[in-house]
């Protein structure tokens, strides 16, 4: 490359209509530049040492000195004109420059691969937390207590008579020899016992945990499965007060509409006792009653075992099932994609139920 | 419990309109659930008429059969058809077809005319058949569902049946009655009985009702009848077996009488199936007043009757014709050619009355619920007798029972009643429970009025005293669950509607919030979910072999385990004592459905029982606190139950896609996890190369606390086993006990100061013995570089040419500062230098 350009005379200082085209001329390559290597070449061609404009620029100095002042003007402002379209240029150019780089660097972000597995907590177990914290949040406490548990804290100490029937609704997992009165706990209840006979009243406790009964695994029934209790004992409870728990407890885990059924019914450890429904607005088929548990005023046998007296102290207990509670709060209608562990089931809840 | 409506509505105000539907809507309020509804005409329906056979005559057919080309009135003469539609002959006579060869000419027959629909969506229409056009069917008992008999048509005669020509056969075989299923807990025995049923009817819907033992007149005094003795020997928890036998006897029934179709269709619709009249009488006594009596044939009774425990080696062959051996435990009825019966479950095969009794000798009784609940039990035999007996029977009730019963065979088999009867036995003493005026109002948490208090009471059929500000009450006879205040209080709260209940939240004293180790429980829980494991719930039942194998790391010496008496399975019979076999079975279902790769964990309880006996010899009673020292020996029979947390992987650590390669889960995942566990709890795992039967043998890393106490296992899966359980090759898990890391876990972390001097790196690569473990190295340089030392890592293991044979290389990055000044170049290398010296000492590592 040159640094003169080809053809070019050096316009006279003080001929404004040469130096104008001179100008002209410049602009004319500046612009006409498309890459960054064009403009540097025309950079150099009319602003270089050797361009007709610094030729010019050099010339005033042998020019008279009364000249000197109005050439000095002209060639001055012509160059400023001159550097002023390279720099724009140069700004318009890179400014050109990276974006089609940025473009040229575009990616299928749908095609973005996961490369971490995404954990997930069973919902029986997410829901488990998530009943425990509302109790919490009432300043209840959570308790627990063995799964192979005496047959005196699943039975006896909850009432259930030697030859009582009711004995026989559960059907219960003994551990051999059967003699010994040692079995799998068919309910959270034992936990209550011994919730009172470690504690001072007033109690007021939630025993969730895994259950045992002989059922064989089928679309409704698990011989293994989860379920928890509450058991409040202090002065002067009422099953008024086991209403507006249940209610509390019924609209946070279904919402504000979300209303309680009592209906009669019996169970050894507590008198009255109630069947409890639930009116779940968001069922799927519509809103309607769902059988949620049962309930009831504390049978005075029950805390003669814990040695509470029951003429002083009543309480109220109530027990639900998660699986169940899961089952129509989320709408899983077989029971085994809760048991079997298939990583689809789970992975779909995720962290949340 | 099935109630059938038109049995109830026969000592009740049920409308006219009722449902089954709607009498169970009725009947929630009080407490009787729901359970189905049995409703004949949803599958049959008319026009199915009473018709008369005008003519039949018999055409041979070329396939051997003989039909019958039948002419059947079915409109009365003189009278005009009033039915219409394709195959209804104007003329009242249908022509019909039938293969059945038991009726005659002038039989009345029930004739299923085209249009109607039978039991299995059976359509009658008229069709043409054996040369002539069929318009309807004469109809079989099975074909209208009302009973097993197909050996012939319905001939109506033969059912003590003469109606009019024309009549609706659906009523007359009461097919257009429906009955309500619900469900009775096991406290209210009295609702096993239309008597109860329309008592609590009453109760729910504020109507009135008769007692249906009202009905009936037994004599005031039951005197010279059947000789009749108690002698129970042996009562259970001090209760005589049996406390009243009423024994009343019938002579000379027509054996041929047949069960009336109202009866016969009330127990069809109550879920029992007629035998025969006097079986069916005594099944409708019992469904009607919640007695079960039992009917012996007279003639085959052999001298005094009495009722005793069985003696060692007594047999008897009850009535569905198996040989019973007696326990000494069963209560018998006896004569005196040995036993006839278990008490309140089934009567023997010699006295049975059959189609040739004429006499019947009728027992009402009374008996232990425990008694018949464990012959029952031993026997397996459950029957609607057993049912009501276990529960409780109203002991006032025999008498009126068995005058029912004799009424029935007197009024429907022709039968004449002895005078003499026999009543033997006395009334247990009545409950009698003082109630505090105000106990119902604060048990229930609103206010009962006196009055209502004593009307609801005494709606219950309770005798209900004032003492001063209290009730004395004497509850019914038949309501055996009431015992005490609190029974009392619901049943208040029941008649007056557990809706009417208020609400009111109380407000529990402020509470510490989840323990301790329920947070580190839920941290452990989440931790692993976050890294990316799912979650999954495994049954705790597993194989002798599957604990002996998982459960103790040394081959050849199993721990005890909790063997379960009746498990669903024989095969695993066992409780876990490792959270692996459960894990491992979910890992290969996930695998068989074509989900491979997995991360998996659980936490959960495994069961630890020590050597020797499990639980205890005896319990305590109930209803009373047991003392310290029995509530220890209980928790002492209990296995330990620690929480476990186990992982498997198989397979990959994440799915195969575009701009990504998978890795293949390896051992070092296993301890990456294990470490995991460890730093969410705060604990400090010790890694150190292990061993365990179920694991690789040059794969297993032993995790122990900084005590030395071992808590678990990671690694590889031993070859073997995978293969045994069909899983990839190379799988890797992990055991971990929770409950020791959660102790382990720190109280309270005492803060470290930081430092914000510069700081100084140093890299070191040290040649040591192939065998030693790279942690004790790293371990002796930390040792031996003093305090200076912040930090130090292994960032390269080498071994191959240039490093020798046996041996490897192991680079450490270490990181030292000061917590005062800055250090010097010279410092940081004095102290890089102690850190090698140390490790040569211990290991005779040289550097490279």
């Amino acid at each position: 490359m040159t640094d003169t350009l080809p053809g070019a005379t050096v316009p006279d200082p003080l001929d404004e209509a040469a130096v104008t085209a001179a100008v002209e001329r410049a602009l004319e390559d500046v612009s006409g530049a498309s890459t960054l290597d064009e403009l540097k070449a025309a950079r150099i061609a009319h602003t270089g040492e050797k361009s007709p404009l610094a030729l010019a620029n050099r010339a005033i100095g042998s020019l008279p000195k009364e000249s000197k002042a109005a050439a000095g003007k002209i060639v001055g402002s012509a160059r400023g004109r001159v550097n002023r379209a390279i720099a724009e240029r140069i700004e318009a150019l890179e400014a050109e420059n990276d974006a089609r780089i940025l473009r040229e660097e575009t990616v299928d972000v749908t095609a973005a691969p996961r490369r971490r597995r995404a954990g997930a907590r069973h919902p029986l177990s997410t829901l488990q937390d998530r009943v425990s914290d509302i109790f919490v949040g009432m300043g209840w406490e959570i308790a627990e207590g063995p799964e192979v548990e005496s047959e005196w804290f699943n039975f006896d100490a909850l009432n259930f008579k030697p030859d009582h029937p009711a004995r026989e609704m559960q059907d219960t997992f003994f551990v051999d020899p059967p003699e010994r009165h040692v079995l799998m706990r068919t309910h959270t209840s034992p936990v209550q016992v011994r919730a009172m006979l470690e504690r001072e009243v007033p109690i007021y406790v939630l025993c969730p945990g895994k259950v045992f009964r002989t059922d064989e695994l089928d679309a409704t029934h698990t011989p293994v499965f989860h379920q928890f209790e509450g058991l409040a004992v202090d002065r002067g409870l009422s099953m008024a007060d086991l209403r507006g728990t249940l209610e509390h407890f019924a609209r946070l885990m279904f919402g504000q509409e979300a209303q309680i059924r009592l209906r009669p019914n019996y169970f050894p450890f507590t008198e009255p006792s109630a069947e409890l429904d639930v009116w779940h607005p968001g069922a799927k088929g519509g809103p309607r009653w769902i059988e949620w548990g049962g309930c009831g005023m504390v049978n005075p046998n029950v805390l003669r075992a814990a040695g509470i007296d029951p003429d002083v102290y009543s309480g109220f207990a109530f027990g639900m099932g998660i699986e169940r509670t899961l089952m129509f709060r989320n709408d899983v209608v077989d029971m085994r994609d809760m048991i079997e562990g298939d990583v689809r089931f789970s992975e779909h809840f995720g962290m949340e139920i | 419990m099935r109630i059938p409506l038109s049995w109830l509505r026969e000592y009740t105000q049920l409308p006219a309109d009722e449902t089954a539907e709607d009498l169970m809507a009725d009947l929630v309020s009080v407490g009787l659930e729901e359970e189905a509804v049995h409703r004949p005409s949803e599958s049959i329906s008319g026009p199915i008429v009473v018709g008369q056979v005008l003519s039949l005559v018999k055409e041979p057919q070329t396939n051997g059969k003989t039909i019958n080309w039948c002419q059947v009135r079915v409109v009365p003469e003189g009278q005009e058809q009033t039915l219409t539609g394709k195959g209804i002959d104007p003329s009242g006579v249908q022509g019909i077809v039938c293969g059945a060869h038991n009726f005659v000419e002038g039989d009345k027959v029930v004739v299923t005319l085209p249009g109607a629909t039978l039991p299995g969506d059976f359509h009658i229409a008229a069709r043409k058949t054996y040369g002539h056009v069929s318009a309807g069917m004469i109809a079989s008992a099975r074909e209208l569902g009302i009973g097993e008999d197909h050996d012939g048509i319905i001939v109506l005669s033969r059912l003590g049946l003469d109606p009019e020509i024309g009549t609706d056969a659906l009523a007359l075989f009461g097919l257009d009655d429906e009955a309500a299923e619900i469900n009775v807990t096991p406290d209210r025995s009295y609702c096993f009985s239309i008597r109860g049923i329309a008592r609590e009817y009453a109760h729910a819907t504020g109507t009135s009702f008769e007692d249906p033992a009202t009905r009936v007149t037994p004599p005031a005094s039951l005197e010279g009848g059947y000789d009749v003795v108690l002698d129970d020997r042996a009562p259970i928890h001090g209760v005589l077996g049996c406390d009243r036998f009423v024994a009343r006897t019938v002579r000379g029934i027509d054996p041929t009488r047949p069960t009336p179709q109202w009866m016969v269709s009330r127990l069809r619709l109550a879920g029992v199936r007629s035998i025969s009249l006097p079986v069916d009488i005594s099944n409708y006594v019992m469904f009607e007043l919640g007695q079960p009596t039992h009917c012996y044939d007279l003639d085959k009774l052999t001298g005094t009757i009495t009722v005793r425990r069985a003696e060692d080696g007594e047999k008897l062959e009850t009535l569905d014709g198996k040989v019973r051996e007696l326990d000494p435990e069963d209560l018998l009825i006896t004569d005196e050619s040995g036993p006839i019966g278990i008490a309140g479950v089934m009567g023997g095969a010699s006295t049975e009355c059959s189609d040739t009794t004429v006499s019947v000798l009728i027992e009402s009784a009374h008996f232990d619920t425990v008694t018949v609940g464990r012959s029952r039990r031993r026997h397996k035999l459950p029957s609607e007798a057993s049912k009501r007996f276990e529960r409780g029977v109203d002991w006032q009730v025999a008498d009126e029972a068995a005058q029912r019963v004799v009424d029935l065979l007197v009024e429907l088999g022709g039968g004449v009643a002895d005078e003499a009867g026999t009543d033997v036995g006395s009334a247990p003493a009545p409950t009698r429970i003082l109630l505090p005026g105000t106990f119902a109002s604060e048990r229930i948490g609103m206010e009962f009025s006196e009055e209502l208090i004593a009307r609801t009471l005494g709606d219950l059929g309770a005798a209900v005293e004032r003492r001063g500000a209290d009730f004395l009450v004497t509850p019914p006879s038949w309501r055996l669950d009431l015992e005490t205040k609190e029974d009392l209080s619901e049943e208040i709260a029941r008649l007056v509607g557990y809706d009417k209940i208020p609400s009111r939240l109380p407000v529990a004293p402020p509470g510490r919030g989840l323990t301790r180790t329920q947070q580190q429980r839920r941290r452990l829980v989440q931790a692993l979910a976050d890294a990316g494991l799912t979650e999954v719930l495994a049954y705790p039942f597993v194989s002798e072999t599957a604990n002996a194998t998982f459960g103790m790391a040394e081959a050849g010496a199993p721990r005890p385990a909790v063997k379960l008496a009746n498990p669903l399975s024989e095969e695993l019979g066992w409780l876990r004592t490792s959270m692996l076999p459960g894990l491992l079975e979910v890992a290969k279902r996930n695998n068989a459905r074509g989900l491979r790769d997995l991360a998996l964990f659980e936490a959960g309880l495994v069961f630890l029982p020590e050597d020797g006996a499990i639980g205890s010899a005896s319990i305590p009673p109930l209803g009373e606190r047991p003392t310290d020292d029995i509530l220890d020996a209980l928790e002492a029979g209990l296995p330990h139950q620690p929480l476990h947390v186990a992982a498997v992987f198989t397979g990959h650590d994440s799915p195969a896609a575009a701009n990504h390669t998978p890795r293949l889960w390896d051992w070092s995942d296993a301890i990456d996890i294990a470490r995991l566990v460890g730093d969410v709890l705060g604990v400090d795992l010790v890694v150190a190369q292990g061993a365990h039967q179920a694991f690789h043998p040059g794969r297993t890393a032993q995790l122990a606390l900084r005590t030395g106490e071992v808590v678990g296992y990671a690694g590889e899966l031993h070859p073997k086993l995978l293969a045994a359980h069909d899983l990839p090759a190379r799988s890797v898990v992990l055991e971990l006990d929770a409950d020791a890391l959660f102790e382990a876990a720190p109280d309270v972390i005492v803060a470290k100061h930081i430092s914000t001097f510069p700081v100084a790196t140093q890299d070191v690569a040290l040649i040591v013995d192939a065998g030693i473990p790279a942690d004790e190295v790293k371990d002796a340089l930390r040792e031996g570089a003093g305090e200076l030392l912040e930090e130090v890592h292994l960032f390269d293991v080498y071994s191959g040419p240039g490093i020798g044979e046996g041996k490897k290389s192991l680079a450490f990055g270490l990181r030292f500062r000061a917590a005062d000044r800055t250090l010097t170049a010279d410092e940081a290398s004095e102290a890089r230098a102690a850190a090698v010296e140390r490790a040569a000492e211990r290991f005779g590592a040289v550097q490279r």
